[in-house]
């Protein structure tokens, strides 16, 4: 199976060369760039010396394939159209975010920009194995997930799927990496700017807020969505306080928890009682496709906190599109996608 | 289940995970629950009873 990377200059499109160059069941056939044609993909990726000689082809010199991932990070200019796309490969696995809202009124609002076709919406899967792998697999458009999407999806999928009703809308504050703002350098990624800030960027709705309640199946007015960006290059955390309606024991939060995760092999349950690390950290995360949830109850049973951590390039984009791509061809999800992580780092 | 366990298991009274006990567990040790980390102090054996061990707080900013 040869798979090519579309906008491969940038940090999810590294990751993805990444990955794909350690994967024992698909061969990297080309890495696209709009910025970078003829130059060595090491030349932006300094981490791959020694493991590839690949060099960026223009877009327009993409050959047919198996499939395309696209990274997504170039701006909509530079990025080729679905049907381009879909003429060079019979699987698209899109990381950016044009395919992953289902309404097109909603992404106008979320975006502000002009959606794809509503068939073509129709079409595509949202491309969150956890939440339906039987859709993806077999899929011919796959989206990715927005990185601090996948992890408030992630925490708050037992509470939803056990239908506990809550008294107000769920409080999600999302911490961002540096790394999750592209490699795109503007003002707010300006080091004077951005070292040692703790800056609100998004004090509410940020926009992966329609992304969770399309997955949760919920209105987005159920969730208050903050975006504050910290002082880490990778990594997401998320927290978010519910107010239960009706008190919930602490083994019913177990069991909701370990049914939703017991057979997914990127989704640990972290909710310790003793030990320095006892809730998520996205810092032991780097480089992996793994995400950590948790939860923190109080004895009442009525506050719940849930946590998630992973890393925005990892189970947040790359490592989630490859998943999603193991998925959709029908491989082991695992393929290509064990490194555990870094500890300590 | 290996050889080497003890096929009665304990129930941890703080997140409910069952697991079995380790063979030659003695009555006053200290397991950790694999699911939530608690320590559990081993209060009986047959059949197994496990109780919360006391724990050490953080108190950072108190």
């Amino acid at each position: 199976m040869r798979v090519s990377v579309v906008g491969g200059a940038g940090y999810v499109g590294g990751e993805l060369v990444r990955y794909l160059l350690g994967h024992p069941g698909l061969e990297l056939a080309q890495v696209t760039s709009s910025s970078l044609p003829g130059r060595p993909v090491t030349m932006v990726h300094p981490n791959l010396r020694g493991f590839t000689s690949m060099r960026f082809v223009a877009p327009d010199q993409l050959r047919p394939c198996d499939a395309v991932v696209v990274a997504g990070g170039e701006g909509p200019a530079q990025v080729p159209s679905l049907s381009e796309l879909r003429a060079v490969a019979p699987l698209v696995v899109d990381c950016g975010p044009r395919l992953r809202l289902r309404d097109p009124d909603a992404f106008r609002a979320w975006y502000r920009s002009e959606p794809e076709p509503p068939e073509v919406l129709r079409e595509a899967v949202y491309g969150l194995p956890e939440l339906g792998r039987a859709e993806i697999l077999g899929s011919s458009l796959v989206s990715g997930v927005g990185c601090s999407a996948a992890a408030a999806i992630l925490a708050l999928l037992p509470v939803a799927r056990a239908g506990w009703k809550l008294t107000a809308p769920a409080c999600v504050e999302a911490r961002f990496g540096s790394s999750a703002a592209g490699s795109r350098p503007d003002l707010s990624t300006h080091h004077p700017e951005r070292s040692g800030a703790l800056r609100v960027f998004a004090p509410d709705h940020h926009r992966h807020a329609a992304e969770v309640a399309q997955a949760l199946g919920w209105e987005a007015s159920r969730l208050s969505y903050a975006g504050m960006g910290v002082e880490m290059v990778r990594g997401i955390s998320v927290s978010i306080r519910c107010f239960l309606a009706d008190p919930v024991p602490e083994k019913d939060l177990w069991d909701a928890f370990r049914s939703t995760y017991r057979d997914e092999p990127f989704v640990r349950v972290v909710a310790q009682r003793a030990g320095l690390h006892r809730h998520p950290d996205p810092r032991w995360l780097a480089g992996t496709n793994l995400c950590d949830v948790g939860f923190w109850l109080d004895r009442s049973g009525l506050r719940l906190s849930l946590f998630a951590a992973l890393d925005n390039l990892g189970k947040g984009s790359a490592g989630n599109a490859v998943q999603a791509l193991n998925c959709a061809l029908g491989m082991d999800e695992r393929l290509g996608l064990t490194f555990m992580g870094l500890h300590p780092l | 289940m290996s050889d080497d366990l003890n096929p009665q298991a304990g129930e941890c009274p703080e997140c409910a995970a069952v697991f079995v006990l380790p063979t030659g567990t003695v009555v006053g040790e200290i397991l950790p629950c694999p699911d939530c980390a608690a320590e559990l102090e081993v209060v009986a054996l047959d059949p197994p009873r496990l109780a919360l061990a006391p724990e050490i707080e953080e108190d950072w900013g108190e």
